[in-house]
């Protein structure tokens, strides 16, 4: 490995100098793109340029496992360590390529993922060769399937859709529709529409803006949030590849709607080829005078820029995502003040989740009526679904709200894989719940789940046939929390910790006879006292397994 | 004149300014609800959330210390629940570092009867102590990350930013800019943050260096 | 965990912010220091010095037992005596016998204007005003003076002469209700590190505006709105041309101007050329910078300025202290909170060394000395007969080391100072020294300068005592006894009172002036029957915390805020100003101007902190030197440079930093090896008897041979500096 040239920086950095902190983690991202790591006089640097303290610079640098301090001494690979990748023990990697365990990277319906370079790439692709692909010659094409196919009548083409093809698909006339409403209208249908966030908390889309819009202060934003993680989602990876202007005239709608001038758009880094897309996408719009100065002639001005992430799971809760934009280590922060009030900057801010977003130029477009009239009473629309696991077909499934899993998971998705019988199914994601075979025929709606006691979540729905240890499942989720929380809180820092730690007993069959209680001692203790959902809902997957299964928290070894 | 705001903590009407937290106002009715991050001249950050109490119609508990006073707010300070949380915590947190020249920490294992031993076998956050300037020491086996020391170099008092945290989660630890010693950060040596260490993580040089001298005659 | 024995409150012993400290205490030492947050002046928060650098009191340089010379030393033969091997131990009464035959033997032969004496602001407000009232009521003379001279002189003759008064007119603490302030030659984080926290909170957290104005890139100008570098010397046209941009401009208070002050319409005529244009050919600094720092002072709510030694040592620091009082009276932005003319005081008790009247011209409590009113007052309180005390203006300390010689100063008693490395022109201090007669040094440490002495007296330290000081805004805190003095060291109070009553015993004066004090306490209230602003201060009201002077009576709460309705003087008044260059200024020889100052980690002289384990962490003084003149010459940081003045020569290390404007070095004073007061010049202000440290010429060469390689402290890389 060379030295790092020195004199290779300034022309990289000189244009993050005017915007000051906020572009730490562009600044960063762009130094280890030059040198494959941070060094120190690299860091040095940009603390001076940026008018970082050092010791915050490093602080940040530390916070984010994609960045690194050490020159890294071989290309590797980097492959998925979570449930839904692991079932069969994950990729033989062939001898002599170094391999590192990263967390869920989106690509669960083409389980095993890996990634090179940045890359996604699924198994099949030869490990030894490992070229970096054309964006255009993507290996991978997902499975969407479903019921209807309004969110997802753009995808699974094998292709980027275009701003020509978007517009023929009827793309854009919800905003053209939006912006001769006033706001106040606007803000109206969407709350007509009974549209709720589809990032989890299913919060109303409609009363986040307009609380948004009455506030004091007149600079604005408005966020997309793009750093899906939850283990076992990749619905917003595909909206994003596949159709990058179904969210991006969404988050137009929603910045003229509360008065914002500027859009961020904020990215996990793992989704680097989403990223390009985006990239490209935007500059078509500003290129069709649908984003810039005076948009569609109305008047209008509003812009986007994109942020990578940097991996770290907590930056999809929302006010540790500001902090991650502002140039800062990703912590959530105390609540309220709430984004709507004091968000990014301290400016009134509306975060809505790509599906959100993607559902907003709907509703515009066919009025709010028509599109409460699918799904059930209490839960509008449709929701994208991603099925992971033992099921026949992975995939990504658009379904009204109000059919069955089991319509889900045997009807669409063909049912159980290697002619295995059901065993549970992972609804939520990492911070969801377990469905047994007696509570397949559900309603998939946000009340209907919440009075069976499992969360819809982001609409995880990963499938684990009878054979399953669920064990290791549940040490895997446990160890996924604890490497992905900020440490801030207390008993989120040090409950996934203990956590871990007494599923290794359970896993290795070493149970203490008071293990489970600590456990739910623990899991108390961070959902009634942590400060954001990830360590409100880091003990939620594990006890809803000790509560349908006991037994695997106190048998040694054998069963469930 | 202030907006006065009226709420009942522990079955007690109590009435106390807009903006007062809900850790001052059941101060001013002689109720203090435990603390352990908690510094009345640092921003408070609610960390530890040893101070959480039940806030009937919220989901979740409170942190007193940030949290603000609401009309017709109802508090409930003591309530087994609240217990069981701080106890956890307490136990959790003597289960990770070295708790034994904490104060503060040891007096509220006491009040809450938490047991260092109801974590066997956890993964301790160890190091060693670092003996690299002549005016203090800092051995963050004790640090129970309070924050305290980091804000009082940065805002809080000093705008010094000699330190920061590193790493996450359960790894974070507090550090300097690539782990430099500190006479080589911008580190004034104030001790603004040796004095509202929390736990005997950062001890100044000459007590450090008289602690050892005593344990060598016992030993 | 260690337990503390107890926990003594008291006030930091270093710079004049007056920090509350506690001292943690198990076994009769000091472990630990901290403050309570709710401390009226700091909140809980010290810096370095105040929090570590107590252990000067444990170093085993310390003295504990008085000290002989073993040779007798001879006018003109004496020799400084580092090491102790050239002294011998004696008892108290040896030592002290020896001190008062010496003085009066001398005094009897050659009268009081052989004598002379340094009191010292690091000392208690009791022990300044016993040891002036020593030289006064028993030598009869006025040769009484202290390290003032060196640093606020010229503020004080400034402020005395506009608004009859001299100390800070607002607490420091008030800035945190300015709008706008300048910081002027004061390197607020080094010298006054609390008060620049304060600063920094205001700039941060309340969104006020700084100006600096400064020849050095201080810290604080990382804070500021206006920096204006100037080049040093040049603060009279510099401020004035502000004055003339705010009369052009009609920015000022014409009503304050009518209600308040005098001599307006003269020195507005003098102010007419200060153009801003002639401002910038002056200073280097921008015309524009100048203009708009006039408009941004003027136009603020409340504004404030802070000054420290940048300001008067210079020969002509009273005009420039003079220029920026002009500011505040064209504005009026002075006599409210938030507003006000703030010298910071450099020593923990400059102000109340001046207040005990441990100075030439004023008996305490400011009162001149060729006052006949003054003096009587002062028979009266010391029972000296009438018309017996001195009425001729004593010598300054400048003037006494100058004057030291046969039919000059014979004898000389030091507390605490250290002249040899604070004065001036360091080589021409030490030759004077060689030439008294008697020398009684008072001190915790043999320094520099009492390596001349022929009798050593050890001293308690601050925290071995009982007393009070008086701090930068004029509050008076309790300095309370912690611990045992080791050895047989003694409070320095118990040591002037039993001086003095040996030394009056072998006058045989008829009437004694009263030397029987039992505790420090009564020595303040005898003090205040003479100086109304302190004669409220008791003991016992400054139990529950400090008392702000004036404080006339002993139900009076304290004045925080100065010249609320009016000055001392009636009206404030203004003085035309004429700009003078500094006495030296750089030629083809000399080629560049050197500034000096102090570092964070050191104090006044050096005695105190190069004796505890602040010197480890800055343990050699470094020369900035700006990277174009380092890279034109050659020099690397760390390097070894040869620096020469007209009056000696030093070698010292080169930090290279873009600080001071090419051209300008920069020599913190307090280091020995390469004391920057070799270079100095001894060059006074005429009025206020201040010397020019602030500005010399230097030539800056690469040393040859240096004979300090391997004798100077290798050169560490410093994150801070």
């Amino acid at each position: 490995m060379p030295d790092p040239d020195p004199l290779l920086l300034s022309p990289v950095l000189d244009q993050y100098k005017l915007a000051g902190r906020t572009s730490l983690l562009p600044a960063l991202h762009a130094v280890q793109s030059l040198y494959g790591y941070i060094p120190e006089f690299a860091a040095e640097s940009i603390a001076r340029q940026l008018k970082v303290p050092l010791a915050e610079v490093y602080g940040v640098v530390t916070f984010y496992s994609h960045f690194r301090t050490q020159s890294a001494a071989t290309r590797s690979i980097q492959v998925c360590k979570d449930p839904a990748c692991r079932l069969d023990g994950g990729i033989k990697i062939p001898d002599g390529i170094q391999v590192e365990d990263v967390p869920c990277m989106g690509l669960c319906d083409m389980a095993p993922a890996a990634a090179v370079d940045g890359i996604s790439a699924d198994w099949t692709i030869d490990l030894g060769l490992s070229k970096r692909l054309p964006l255009s010659g993507r290996m991978h094409k997902s499975h969407i399937g479903g019921d209807v196919s309004i969110l997802t009548r753009n995808c699974g083409k094998g292709q980027v859709t275009t701003l020509l093809d978007y517009r023929a698909s009827g793309g854009y006339t919800g905003l053209e529709n939006a912006l001769r409403l006033t706001p106040p209208e606007l803000i109206a249908q969407v709350k007509a529409s009974g549209l709720v966030g589809r990032g989890g908390a299913a919060f109303p889309t409609g009363v986040k803006w307009e609380s948004a819009a009455a506030a004091s202060d007149s600079t604005r934003y408005v966020i997309c949030n793009a750093d899906e993680s939850e283990p076992g989602t990749f619905k917003d990876r595909i909206l994003l590849e596949d159709d990058p202007h179904h969210m991006i005239e969404g988050l137009i709608i929603a910045g003229y709607a509360i008065g914002a001038q500027k859009g961020y758009v904020y990215i996990r880094v793992e989704y680097s080829e989403a990223y390009q897309v985006i990239l490209h996408a935007l500059d078509e719009a500003r290129q069709a005078g649908i984003l810039g100065k005076n948009i569609l002639t109305s008047g209008f001005s509003f812009d986007i820029e994109v942020r990578q992430g940097a991996g770290a799971y907590v930056c999809g809760e929302e006010t540790a995502l500001f902090e991650s934009i502002e140039g800062k280590r990703g912590l959530p922060r105390i609540k309220p003040p709430f984004p709507t009030t004091a968000g990014l900057f301290g400016k009134p801010t509306v975060i809505n989740n790509v599906e959100t977003l993607c559902n907003i130029p709907e509703i515009l477009r066919e009025g709010a009526q028509a599109y409460s009239a699918r799904g059930t009473q209490k839960s509008t629309g449709t929701k994208l679904f991603c099925l992971s696991g033992d099921v026949v077909r992975p995939g990504l499934y658009e379904l009204p709200f109000g059919a069955s899993l089991r319509h889900l998971i045997e009807d669409l998705a063909g049912g159980m894989a290697n002619q295995r019988g059901f065993g549970a199914a992972l609804v939520g994601g990492a911070a969801g719940g377990f469905a047994t075979a007696a509570e397949l025929d559900t309603r998939l709606s946000f009340e209907d789940m919440r009075s069976a006691g499992i969360p819809l979540g982001a609409g995880v729905v990963m499938v684990f046939d009878e054979t399953r240890d669920l064990r290791l499942i549940l040490l895997r989720l446990a160890q996924f929390f604890a490497e992905e929380s900020c440490g801030k809180c207390f008993p989120c820092q040090l409950g996934t910790q203990r956590q871990v730690e007494i599923l290794h007993r359970v896993v290795d069959g070493q149970i203490d006879k008071e293990d489970p209680t600590r456990l739910s001692e623990i899991a108390q203790t961070m959902t009634d006292a942590s400060i954001c959902g990830l360590g409100q809902s880091a003990a939620m997957a594990i006890q809803s397994a000790n509560k349908r299964w006991p037994q695997i928290f106190t048998a040694r070894q054998d069963g469930r | 004149m202030q907006e006065m705001i009226e709420l009942t903590i522990d079955d007690e009407v109590v009435s106390v300014p807009a903006g007062t937290t809900i850790y001052h106002a059941a101060m001013e009715m002689g109720v203090v609800i435990p603390t352990l991050c908690f510094h009345e001249y640092c921003s408070a950050n609610a960390l530890c959330r040893v101070c959480v109490v039940e806030v009937e119609g919220s989901r979740v508990l409170v942190p007193a210390c940030v949290a603000k006073v609401s009309a017709g707010m109802v508090v409930h300070t003591d309530t087994p629940r609240v217990r069981s949380a701080r106890k956890t915590i307490l136990e959790m947190l003597a289960a990770s570092v070295d708790v034994s020249d904490s104060a503060d920490v040891l007096r509220l294992m006491q009040d809450y009867n938490a047991r260092s031993d109801r974590f066997p076998a956890s993964i301790r956050r160890e190091s060693d102590l670092i003996d690299d300037n002549p005016m203090y020491v800092r051995d963050y086996s004790k640090c129970i990350l309070c924050w305290r020391c980091v804000q009082v170099c940065a805002q809080d008092a000093q705008y010094t930013f000699a330190i920061n945290f590193t790493g996450r989660g359960y790894e974070t630890h507090i550090g300097t800019f690539y782990d430099r010693s500190l006479t080589e950060t911008t580190c004034v040596f104030c001790g603004q943050c040796v004095a509202v260490c929390p736990t005997g993580a950062l001890k100044p040089r000459r007590e450090w260096l008289l602690e050892e001298k005593d344990h060598a005659h016992t030993r | 965990m260690l337990t503390p024995d107890k926990i003594t409150s008291t006030v930091c012993p270093f710079c004049g912010v007056g920090c509350t400290l506690e001292l943690h205490i198990k076994d009769n030492t000091i472990y630990r220091v901290t403050s309570p947050h709710g401390s009226p002046v700091n909140h809980g928060n010290l810096c370095v010095k105040g929090r570590f650098g107590y252990d000067f009191l444990y170093s085993p340089r310390r003295v504990t037992k008085p000290l002989i010379r073993k040779e007798k030393q001879l006018p003109g033969k004496r020799t400084a005596a580092a090491s102790l091997n050239e002294w011998r131990e004696a008892s108290w009464d040896e030592a002290l016998d020896l001190v008062a035959d010496r003085l009066t033997e001398i005094y009897q032969k050659s009268g009081s204007d052989a004598m002379g004496m340094f009191s010292c602001a690091k000392a208690t407000n009791e022990e300044n005003y016993l040891m002036q009232k020593i030289y006064r009521a028993l030598f009869r003379t006025n040769n009484v003076d202290h390290c003032t001279r060196l640093c606020h002189a010229g503020s004080v003759v400034a402020l005395q002469m506009a608004v009859g008064s001299s100390a800070m007119s607002n607490p420091a603490a008030d800035v945190q209700f300015n709008d706008v302030f300048i910081v002027t030659g004061s390197n607020t984080t080094e010298t006054h590190p609390i008060i620049s926290l304060q600063m920094k909170a205001a700039i941060e957290k309340n969104g006020a505006k700084l100006i600096v104005v400064d020849p050095r890139r201080i810290e604080m100008v990382n804070y500021a709105t206006l920096f204006l570098q100037q080049k040093p010397g040049t603060d009279v046209p510099l401020f004035s041309a502000m004055a003339h941009v705010i009369l052009k401009e009609k920015l000022y208070n014409r009503q304050f101007i009518d209600e308040r002050t005098e001599g307006f319409d003269e020195f507005a005529a003098s102010m007419e050329k200060f153009t801003p244009e002639y401002a910038e050919s002056i200073s280097g600094v921008d015309r524009q910078l100048i203009i708009q720092a006039a408009r941004m002072y003027a136009g603020a709510k409340n504004a404030a300025i802070y000054w420290a030694l940048g300001i008067p040592e210079h020969t002509h620091g009273v005009e420039n202290a003079m220029s920026l009082i002009h500011l505040a009276f064209l504005t009026g932005q002075i006599g409210r909170t938030g507003t006000g003319l703030n010298p910071l005081r450099g020593q923990n008790n400059v102000q109340g060394a001046s207040d005990s009247g441990a100075m030439p011209w004023h008996y305490p409590g400011y009162q001149v000395v060729d006052n006949e009113e003054n003096a009587a007052r002062w028979e009266g309180i010391w029972n000296v007969e009438a018309g017996g005390l001195n009425r001729k203006r004593g010598l300054t300390n400048t003037e006494i080391v100058g004057a030291i010689g046969p039919g000059g100063i014979l004898s000389m008693y030091i507390m605490g100072e250290n002249p040899v490395m604070s004065e001036p022109n360091a080589n021409h201090t030490r030759h004077q020294f060689e030439q008294l007669e008697f020398y009684a040094a008072q001190d915790l440490f043999i320094n520099e300068t009492h390596q001349y002495a022929d009798v050593f007296l050890p001293a308690a330290g601050w925290a071995e005592k009982d007393g009070t000081f008086t701090n930068t805004d004029r509050l008076v805190q309790r300095v309370r006894r912690a611990v045992d003095a080791p050895g047989s060291a003694r409070p320095d109070w118990m040591i002037l009172a039993d001086v003095a009553q040996r030394i009056e015993a072998r006058l045989k004066r008829p009437q004694s002036s009263g030397w029987n004090y039992s505790h420090p306490g009564e020595i303040i209230e005898e003090m205040g029957r003479g100086v109304p602003d302190y004669a409220g201060i008791r003991y016992q009201r400054l139990e529950s915390g400090g008392l702000a002077v004036p404080v006339p009576t002993v139900d009076h709460p304290g004045t925080p805020v100065l010249f609320e309705k009016s000055f001392p003087r009636g009206r404030g008044m203004f003085h035309p100003l004429e700009y003078k260059p500094p006495a030296e200024l750089p030629d083809d020889e000399y080629s560049f101007t050197l500034t000096t100052g102090r570092v964070l980690e050191h104090w006044h002289g050096g005695t105190l902190s190069s004796a505890s384990s602040l010197d480890d962490l800055y343990n050699q003084a470094l020369m900035e030197l700006h990277p174009q003149d380092a890279a034109r010459l050659g020099f690397t940081d760390g390097e070894i440079a040869r620096v020469s003045s007209r009056r000696g020569s030093i070698e010292i290390r080169v930090k290279v930093v873009e600080r001071t404007s090419p051209g300008v070095v920069f020599i913190p004073f307090f280091f020995a090896r390469a004391a920057a007061n070799i270079l100095t010049n001894d060059a006074i202000d005429p009025r206020a008897k201040i010397p020019e440290y602030k500005v010399c010429a230097v030539k800056v060469e690469k040393p040859g041979s240096s004979t300090e390689d391997g004798r100077l402290p290798a050169y560490r890389q410093r994150g801070r500096y």
